[in-house]
This record gives structure tokens, sequence and C-alpha cells, in this order.
């Protein structure tokens, strides 16, 4: 049973920061329409700068997190205004493609200066110490990592409802053109949705850094994205946290299932794959998706 | 746009596929030369021809679906998988010859492809696209951990095919396999796109609630064209097996995928011949890159180690340049030029 609650516990957390990448990647989808599958590496880019300011420079981990952020933002401005705005009006598999061909450039980018193997956080963030959650020992990097995730959701969830910008975007989203006669800069709201989505998979690629380390299979989060986001409806900022979470927790709990009780090992891999084709065949537009309909 | 004097009276005239004797002149010389190539051509440059070929049957095959029938498979990969395994598994475990392995191989791919299609009827572009991209995980899953078929991480060993006591052996006689294959995949292809299923593709491709209202059973067209594409995939898959007489999961990953659809959209989507292209191109890529970097040792020691670990980066890049630059592809480009020629000097 112990072991369960365990499962639960990381499945938690890995959940809250796949909510963390699904939440950047719908910003991206909602307002621009683009598929984004660098979102990984993204995640991974951000954690390696944080490392490289901490580690190599030896700077104050807060600072380091600002300078992260900063250079995240300059990031998505270069990403979204050299390689995304000449594709507007392309077709939907040359986006796709335009975006498989950023992440490979990325993470080559990422091979090029820190190599593959796994780099470590030297002065870790959290405390190290286990504390008692209803007497079960939890590491109190899963507990930050999580609250840190829930607060950063919650934030954002109150931006898109009532600040000005996050209006401004959600008008965008539902017609560009539309918004643009309302006088708002759609070009702004693009680079503000990819420095937002870019910004929140850094921080999520530091969280979970300080967990397990850092290395190229960090970018393996930006697949786990789409589980994720097709669960929760591609286009819902609150399907994208919930489904980010339910993913999480059911891909530890199939792993430890399948791996006690049937002696397979390896199901983390592909659960949630599996559970993307079933949702595909059940309800392709997920929990709170908008369904498109088509009209002549 | 025509040569003066070249004249067409019919239907026929205006279908055929080589338009002039000029062309069929030219198309003739090119097959003799494939014919000989393999006895004046080094071992080095037999093998990257081979793996021309085999990527043109992929090539091929993604195309008629994604660029005729506008339906995205970033699983196409994994029927390429499907194809070797089952080719694999025939041939050494079974003891099946390899003449009906490799239909065999094709047909499973097939069957695999179309059951992945059947979502297609609901979801579309991106959904299709993810609903495509986790069949590729799942498969690639598969290779690895169903041991007792596959061999999992450790692969798998094959033979080259035999007729009799004659086995094909070295790689020269492989190659009129793979040659006599290719011929057949692109011929086949080439007219298929000009039958009414051909036809049908495109309508769905270019407007599927009008296709439907006009007779156009979308279901039907886009399951078949999901189950020729996979067809390829797997055919592809069995050569490559064979070619290389090894296969394990590593061969079939996402980027396997990515590079086939690299392939189509530099080449040309909705283009035989762009396909091909796109083949020739990202086959020689690599090895383009090698030459240019050991040229460049001399001045920098460690580029060629460099440029071999970003290698993918440079690919990326070369990806996002052409969907940038060159949208239409190789193919579009070719046209371009013929027209500038053609009309030399009077551009107008």
């Amino acid at each position: 049973m112990d072991y369960f609650v365990q499962l639960i516990i990381s499945g938690l957390v890995i959940g809250s920061i796949y909510a963390l990448v699904a939440l950047g990647f719908t910003v991206i989808y909602k307002a621009t329409r683009v598929v984004n599958f660098a979102q990984g590496e993204l995640l991974m880019f951000g954690a390696y700068v944080c490392y490289a300011f901490v580690v190599q420079f030896k700077i104050p981990f807060l600072a380091a997190l600002l300078i992260t952020l900063a250079f995240s933002v300059v990031l998505a401005l270069l990403i979204e205004r050299l390689v995304l705005r000449p594709m507007i009006g392309e077709p939907i598999i040359s986006i796709i493609m335009v975006t498989i061909g950023l992440a490979l450039v990325l993470s080559s980018i990422v091979k090029a200066i820190w190599g593959t193997q796994i780099r470590v956080y030297s002065p870790k963030l959290f405390p190290q110490t286990t504390v008692n959650v209803g007497g079960i020992p939890v590491s109190q990097e899963f507990i930050w990592c999580f609250v840190l995730s829930v607060v950063l959701l919650a934030v954002f969830s109150l931006f898109f409802k009532y600040s000005k910008e996050g209006i401004a975007m959600r008008a965008t989203a539902f017609s560009n053109q539309v918004a643009q006669s309302m006088g708002i800069s759609v070009k702004k709201i693009f680079a503000l949705s990819w420095a937002i989505a870019t910004v929140v998979s850094a921080i999520g690629g530091v969280l979970i850094g300080n967990i397990n380390g850092i290395n190229i299979q960090l970018s393996h989060f930006g697949l786990k994205v789409f589980p994720a986001v097709i669960l929760g409806g591609l286009d819902s900022i609150l399907g994208a946290t919930l489904g980010g979470i339910i993913i999480g927790l059911l891909e530890n709990l199939c792993d430890g299932f399948f791996k006690i009780y049937l002696n397979i090992s390896g199901v983390k891999e592909v659960a949630p794959f599996i559970i993307l084709v079933i949702i595909l065949m059940i309800k392709p537009y997920g929990l709170f998706g908008t369904e498109e309909i088509e009209r002549v | 746009m025509h040569y003066c004097g070249d004249y067409r009276t019919t239907y026929e005239q205006d279908s055929r596929i080589f338009q002039t004797g000029f062309v069929r002149f030219w198309f003739a010389l090119f097959m003799g030369f494939m014919l000989v190539f393999p006895f004046v051509a080094t071992n080095y440059l037999l093998s990257l021809m081979i793996q021309i070929l085999i990527a043109v049957i992929g090539a091929v095959g993604l195309n008629l679906l994604t660029g005729f029938t506008g339906q995205i498979s970033l699983g196409h990969g994994a029927f390429l998988g499907v194809g070797a395994y089952t080719t694999g598994v025939l041939t050494t475990k079974l003891g099946v010859p390899f003449w009906v392995s490799l239909p065999a191989a094709g047909l499973m791919a097939a069957f695999i492809g179309m059951f992945v299609g059947i979502p297609s009827l609901r979801l579309k572009g991106l959904y299709l696209a993810i609903a495509t991209l986790a069949s590729q995980f799942i498969l690639e899953w598969i290779f690895l951990r169903w041991e007792p078929v596959t061999g999992g991480s450790y692969g798998m060993i094959l033979d080259r095919p035999k007729i009799g006591s004659f086995v094909f052996e070295a790689d020269k006689y492989y190659y009129f396999i793979v040659l006599a294959v290719t011929v057949a995949a692109v011929l086949f292809a080439k007219n298929l796109v000009r039958t009414r299923t051909g036809r049908a593709f495109m309508a769905v491709r270019d407007h599927y609630i009008s296709a439907e209202i006009m007779g156009i059973d979308i279901f039907k067209y886009k399951l078949l064209s999901f189950g020729i594409s996979s067809f390829y995939a797997g055919i592809a898959g069995a050569l490559m097996g064979h070619y290389l007489m090894f296969i394990s999961s590593e061969q079939f990953t996402i980027l396997v995928s990515i590079q086939y659809l690299a392939m189509i959209i530099i080449g040309g989507l909705g283009s035989i011949i762009g396909s091909i292209y796109g083949a020739v191109f990202m086959v020689l890529l690599p090895e383009v890159l090698t030459l240019i970097t050991s040229k460049l040792s001399w001045i920098y020691p460690n580029i060629s180690d460099f440029i071999l670990s970003i290698q993918d980066g440079v690919f990326g890049l070369i990806i996002v340049l052409f969907l940038i630059f060159e949208p239409d592809g190789l193919a579009h480009r070719w046209n371009l030029i013929k027209a500038y020629w053609k009309l030399y000097p009077f551009s107008y």
C-alpha cells in the first residue's frame, strides 16, 4: 500500500511538471494555432541555461533563475520572429515540421555545448531532508516542486481570466481578425504567448532538474505533453492543467501495477500514449476542449 | 507549357507519363545507367545507391498518404519496422523464402497502417498527427519489449534472399532486387495518381466535404491511402532489413518518421518525382556533411566529431530553412528552372 502511495506522490509531482509544460503548449496553440513539438526542448534548454549559471558561473540560485527566465523570453521572441512568423498561413503539416526541425536544432545546441551525460545542480535548491505526510516520508523537493507548479498554474489562470493582456490573448485566440480590428496587436500577442510558454517550460525544467538531474532525455517531457493536452482538450488551460496531473498519475500507477502484478517493466514510456489513443477514439476533443463544428 | 509543334489531339496523349521523345530518350538512358551502375561503381557508391532506392520506396509511399491524400503520418518509421520485423520473423523463424515474406511484410504493414488509419475518419490534421505519433511510440515500444519475437534490444540477424542455390549475397546482386522493386513501386504510384482512386485521394485532400458530396467514400479512400502508404513502408523496411542483414528497434524511431516527412517536404508534397529528389537529398546529406568536414579538418582538427554530434541539428535546420524559403520543394524549383530555360532569353 505504501508503495502505491509513493507512486501517487511521485505521479503528482511529475504530473504537475507535465501540467506546466502543457500550459505552455496550450497557450501557444490557443493564441497562434501552432502545434509546438519543441516544447520539451524549451524545457530542456531552460534547465541547462540555469545549470550553466548556477554551477558553471556560480551565481546565486535566484539571480540565475531570473537570468534564465530573461534568456527564455529572448529565445522565445527570436523563435517567434524568425521561424514561426514566416509560417503564418502555411498548411498544418509545414507548421508541425518546422517545430520538429526547431526541436532538433535546440537539442543539438544543448548536445554541442553540454554533452549528453547527466548533470546535477550542485548546491541543491531545496533541502534534502524528508518530511512526514500522514505517516509517509516524502522528500521536500517533491513538495516544493508540486506547490510551486500549482502556484504558477493558479497565477496564470488568474492572468488569463482578469488581466488586460490575458483577455487580449483570449480575444486573439477567438479570432485574429476581430481582435486586430479591436486594436489588439496580434503580433504582440503571438510574441507574448511564446514568451509565456517558454518561461513556464523553463521553470518546469529547473524544478525537475533539481529532482532528477538534467540530461538530453528531459526533452521527452515535450512528448508526454500530447496525452495531457488531448485529455484536457487542446485549447483549454484548465484542461491542460488537469490533463497533465492525471497523465502523470496514471503513468506512474500503470507502471507500478504492471511491474508488480504482471512483471512487465517499462510501461511508463508507453502508457500515456495508449491512454491518448483511447481518448482520441472516445472523446477526441478532450474534457474541456471546444468541439470543432464544420459547415459547408 | 509545351514546345512549339508539340500538339496533342487526344486525352491519352495529354496524360502520358513521358510526354515527349526527348524525355523518353533520357529516361531510357537513365535506366541504362542504373543497370550498369553496380558494375562500375565502388562499394561505397553502391551502398549509397541502395539506400537511396529504399528511401525512394518509403518516400513515395508517404507522399501518397500525406502529399496526395492530405493525411499526416508521424508513424512511417514504425511501419518500416513492422515490415522489417515481419520479414525477419518469417524468414528466420519460420523458414519462409524472401519472395513470399517480402509481400507479406508489405501486407502486414498495410494491415497495421489501416488499423492506425481508422481514427482518421473522425480526426483531421493535428489530431491525426498526434494519433499517428502515439502509434509510432506504441509500435516502437513493442519492437523493444516483445523479446521472444523481435529479439528486443539484441535485434535480429537476417539473410540475403536466394533463388535455388544462387544467393544474392554481394551488394551488386541485391541491388537489382531493390532496383526492380523501386521501379515497380514508382510506376505503380505514378499510375495510381492518374486513376479514379488517385483523383479521389486528391479530392479528399483538397476539400473533403466537397469530395463527399461528389460521391467519394471518404473513409474508404482514407483507409486505402493509409493501406497503400504503409504497404510501401513495409516493403521498404523489409528491403532495408535484408540489406543490412540486421534489424533492431533503434532503426525505426521517431527520427526516421521525421526523416521521411522531411524527404517529401524537401522534395515536394504531392509530387512523385519530388519524393525521389527528396530521398536522394536526405540520403546524401549526411555523406556530403562528412565530406565537407573532412576537408575542413586541417583547419579545425575536431570539427568532424563536432559536426557528427550535431548532425540532427543540421538536419533540423535544413527542414526549417526549406519550409521558410522553399515551401513547395525541389520539384517545384526544378519546374521553375525548366520553365526559365524554355523561354530563355525572353522570360515572358
